[in-house]
Formats: structure tokens, C-alpha cells, sequence
């Protein structure tokens, strides 16, 4: 392993050396080394690019990393992840992509994921993007997360997207079966020009099914930020969105909540608060002996905890 | 070590907030007390820096620090309880603690200043600084940061305002520890009788202006002649 491929691995897998579990590290548009276990399985797809990740049912306490590295300039990369997750499994997903464009063109990675959760299964999915350039072409992901979830499963995706991607626009999509369970954590942080929306769909169609979908995010410099959360509850069931936004600089940030009852039984209830640093929270981090940009360093690192 | 030299503090419509006050402030734990709405947390904020005053000067261990910003005060040795806490969103106990002693801080250390004021450090080390804590919980932990701090001049806003009976009772031990282990100069905003019965000395501050400087035998009979309305009084 080189030393960029090190580093982006570090930030987006913590991963320093070959991880423990079943692993496969995608560099530059092809596979680069792979690990399999006894309970899950990673076969390569045969009619486009990507992989199906089989997890074997009542798999415990097991981890996949599917990382993805660009150091190329100029690469789009796009691959299709399918995971099928078994009855009973409790396991832990790491994905993340990190780029390092150190040339002039626009470097890009698109991952299309699709989770098959299956009976009473149990997922944590921890997803981070991270780019840095050294020359002027841009960083772009565009990753597609499509979630099905059966009776009883839980599915808590975890997804941070902190420094130099230029450009994203993320779709999440969910269905989720009779009390099931779907918990998102967005963290974003964006700067200089940068573009990031996030767009969900999460349609409750199981009796006792429930999503909470929350997003914290910092936009400085002159960025833009666009949230969308689409609940849809279409039986009893309980769904809550959350979008709490620090603006700096000369930002933007949008969020549109679309709530969707289609039974009496649904609770549906959206919150989203947009603003600058608090001026008491600068205040008291100065009676500590900080000072002002760096009262705002702490109250930004955080929030983005 | 802390001067005030005719302090002035005028907001729009020239309504005098603070009023010609001039005051020295030795070590010791005093007092500042009087009716609500009279200037005494506009007069710790000025010390603070976090408000500046119309006219006056501040004199600090022989330094003018009238002009210095919040930080600096801060690094000079001036701590400021808040009467409402600040509350934070990731932001955690310990992260607190830390940025107050400006050093990384151990479990061990924390748990020693938890302690302090009645808190478990296991239990509170590290939850968010957020609306999840109760009021009292927060006034403990502003006053964990001041005593992390360990600052010569220790000001503190009304630490009784908006806590239970139960935790008040707590906090007064807290404060009468205080005042064993002093080392410096604690200044408290109270209306509480038994916060001013440990203090060395009670300001009165009333209508913008020091109405009585005194120990509390001085200035208890004319604080409560002066506090008791009339309607009140007649009735009793």
C-alpha cells in the first residue's frame, strides 16, 4: 500500500493495516485485495461493475470493510453494492471513498448500494466520504443508498462527509416491513464552493415501523447545502426528521421537510433549525480564555462529533 | 486587586443602567446583592468584558484592562459563572473541563472537581452539555468550569436562580467549601440569606448605583426594611 492509499484509508475506513473480517479495497476503478469469512461471502458481479456481499443468517458480531480509493485524476468510478444481510445477523458495515485528485481533471466515484435486510437482522452502516486534491480538478460522489427492510430488522447508517468533496448529491431510499427499524446520522461539513444535497425517501409501509433521519451539518465559505427528508407513513408507525444547520461565511442551506400520512396512525413530526454560532455559546467559550475563531472551532467540531 | 472607577453604563433612550460606581474588591468572598433589575449582573458583566461600559475605567492587579477583550480578561484571571448556563450541542462535560484548565484533563482530575459540587464524574464526564440536563445539573457543572479554572477573581450570577430546594441546599455547601478553600477573590450575585451569611463583605446595589457596602450585620436591617413593600408589610 502506498502512502496516499494509507492515508485516504485512515480517514474514510479508520483502517491503518489489513483489516480484521471480510474486506475488499477497490482502488481506481478495480478490485485490489479481498477477504472473505466463513459467514459472509464477496462475489464479484458478472453483468456490471461491483459486488454482492452475502452475510450468512444469524451471523454475530461480525464486520465487512468495503472500501473504495481514487487517487487517479480524471476516473469516474461507478460500482453497484448489493448486500443481502441474513435472518438473526447483527454485523457492522464500513464503507467510504475517499479521492486524492492530484491533477487537473474532475475525479468521481458513484456507488449504488442496496441493502437486502432480512428477518429480526441487525445492521450498523458507517459510511464516510473524504477528498483532497492537489491540483484543480474537482472531487464528486454521488452515492445511491436503497435500503429493503423485512420484519423486524434495524439498519443504523451512519454517514460523514467532512472535507474536500466538491460535489454530492446523495439519494437514500427506504421500505421498511412491519417493525422494522431505520436510523440515519448525516454529518456534513462544506466550504469554499462546494455543493452537497442529501435527498431521503423513507416510506414506512409496516405496521409498528419506524425512521429517524438526522442531519447536522456546518456550511461555511460560500457553499450550499439542500436537505430533503420524504417520510411517507402509510400504516401505524412513527417517523421523525431532523435537519440542525450551522451557517457561516456566506452559505446556504435549504431544508424541505415532506411529510406523507396515509393513516391516522402515523406520527410524522419534521424539525429543522438553520443558523449562526449562538452568540452566548461564542461568549462563554471566551470567559474560558478562547478566543473567538477558536470558541468557533470547538462549538463547530462538536456539533459535527 | 480589582478597581472600579466610576463605572457609568448607558443604554438607548439614556437610561442609566449602571450609575457612577466606584468599588474596590479585595480577596475574599463578597457578596453582591439588591433588588432585581437594580444592575448587579450588568456590573459582572462589565467586569467580564462581556459588556462595555459607557465611561469609567477598570483597574485589575494595577493593569487598565477596561479595553481588553472577553479572552483576555479571561487569561488575566477573571471567571464569569453565567446566571443561565449555555447549553451546546456535542459538546461534552469533560470537553468543558478541559477548555477551563486549558490543559488536557484526567479522569481522576475531573472526578476531583465533579465532586465538588456533588456531581459523580462517572455518570456526567461524558454527556452532552445539552437541554437533556436538568438546570441544576448545569449550574453545577458552570460552577465545575470556574473551580477548573482556578482564576484569582471567581464572579458567579446568581447560582441559585431557576434550581429546586433540593439542589439549592447542595449548592449552599458548595459555596460554604468554597469559601474554606478560597484563594483569591469570589464575587457572588445572591439574594440568598445563607449565601450572605459566609461572605466577608455585602455590596447592595440598587438602582444602578452601590446603595451600602457592609458586613452582613451592617447590612441586613436596612436590606430588609428597604425589600418589604409597604402593602406587605402592612399586612403582616
Amino acid at each position: 500500500m502506498d502512502s496516499i492509499t494509507k492515508n485516504l484509508l485512515a480517514e474514510i475506513a479508520d483502517i491503518h493495516e489489513v483489516p480484521e473480517g471480510a474486506y475488499n479495497l477497490r482502488a481506481n476503478g478495480k478490485l485490489q485485495t479481498r477477504q472473505t469469512t466463513a459467514n459472509i461471502d464477496i462475489v464479484t458481479k458478472t453483468d456490471k461493475p461491483g459486488i454482492d456481499i452475502i452475510i450468512a443468517p444469524g451471523t454475530k458480531h461480525e464486520s465487512v470493510h468495503i472500501p473504495v480509493i481514487i487517487s487517479e485524476t480524471g476516473l469516474t468510478d461507478l460500482v453497484y453494492n448489493d448486500f443481502f444481510i441474513g435472518e438473526d445477523a447483527d454485523v457492522v458495515i464500513v464503507a467510504g471513498c475517499g479521492i486524492h485528485n492530484c491533477g487537473d481533471q474532475e475525479s468521481g466515484h458513484d456507488g449504488i448500494h442496496t441493502f437486502h435486510v432480512g428477518k429480526n437482522a441487525k445492521v450498523k452502516y458507517i459510511e464516510k466520504h473524504y477528498g483532497e486534491a492537489d491540483g484543480k480538478g474537482g472531487n464528486v460522489m454521488n452515492p445511491t443508498t436503497i435500503v429493503e427492510m423485512e420484519e423486524g430488522s434495524y439498519l443504523e447508517m451512519e454517514t460523514t462527509q467532512i472535507k474536500g468533496i466538491d460535489s454530492t448529491t446523495r439519494i437514500t431510499k427506504g421500505n421498511l416491513a412491519d417493525r422494522a427499524t431505520f436510523i440515519v446520522r448525516e454529518k456534513i461539513m462544506t466550504h469554499a464552493d462546494q455543493y452537497a444535497a442529501t435527498d431521503f425517501d423513507v416510506q414506512l409501509n409496516g405496521e409498528d415501523s419506524s425512521t429517524n433521519v438526522v442531519s447536522r451539518s456546518v456550511a461555511r465559505g460560500n457553499s450550499k447545502q439542500k436537505f430533503v427528508a420524504a417520510i411517507s407513513g402509510n400504516t401505524k408507525c412513527k417517523g421523525h426528521s431532523e435537519c440542525d444547520a450551522i451557517l457561516m461565511d456566506n452559505a446556504v442551506v435549504t431544508a424541505i421537510p415532506e411529510l406523507t400520512a396515509a393513516s391516522v396512525d402515523a406520527e410524522l413530526v419534521h424539525e429543522a433549525a438553520i443558523g449562526k454560532i449562538a452568540g452566548e455559546q461564542l461568549i462563554k467559550l471566551m470567559t474560558l480564555g478562547l478566543t473567538e475563531e477558536e470558541a468557533e472551532e470547538e462549538i463547530v467540531n462538536g456539533f459535527l462529533k | 486587586m480589582l478597581e472600579l472607577k466610576k463605572i457609568e453604563y448607558v443604554v438607548e433612550d439614556n437610561k442609566e443602567i449602571i450609575r457612577d460606581v466606584s468599588l474596590d474588591i479585595d480577596d475574599g468572598f463578597i457578596a453582591i446583592t439588591g433588588p432585581n433589575g437594580g444592575g448587579k449582573s450588568t456590573l459582572a458583566k462589565i467586569i467580564a468584558g462581556i459588556v462595555k461600559p459607557t465611561s469609567g475605567q477598570i483597574i485589575y492587579n494595577g493593569m487598565d484592562i477596561t479595553d481588553l477583550s472577553v479572552t483576555d480578561r479571561a487569561k488575566a484571571g477573571i471567571s464569569y459563572a453565567f446566571q443561565t448556563p449555555v447549553k451546546f450541542k456535542g459538546i461534552t462535560v469533560k470537553d468543558l473541563l478541559k477548555l477551563a484548565s486549558g490543559k488536557k484533563i484526567t479522569v481522576s482530575e475531573a472526578c476531583d472537581i465533579l465532586s465538588d459540587v456533588g456531581l459523580c464524574a462517572r455518570d456526567y464526564i461524558d454527556r452532552e452539555v445539552n437541554a437533556s440536563l436538568s438546570g441544576g445539573e448545569l449550574k453545577r457543572i458552570e460552577i465545575a468550569m470556574i473551580i477548573a479554572r482556578g482564576t484569582q477573581l471567581s464572579i458567579f450570577d446568581e447560582p441559585e436562580a431557576g434550581i429546586d430546594l433540593w439542589s439549592f441546599n447542595n449548592l449552599i455547601k458548595v459555596f460554604e467549601n468554597m469559601r474554606k478553600k478560597i484563594n483569591g477573590s469570589i464575587l457572588i450575585i445572591s439574594h440568598q440569606e445563607r449565601i450572605l451569611n459566609i461572605a466577608d463583605k455585602i455590596i447592595v446595589i440598587a438602582d444602578g448605583k452601590v446603595s451600602k457596602i457592609g458586613t452582613k450585620q451592617e447590612v441586613w436591617p436596612q436590606l430588609m426594611e428597604s425589600s418589604t413593600c409597604s402593602a406587605l408589610t402592612d399586612k403582616i
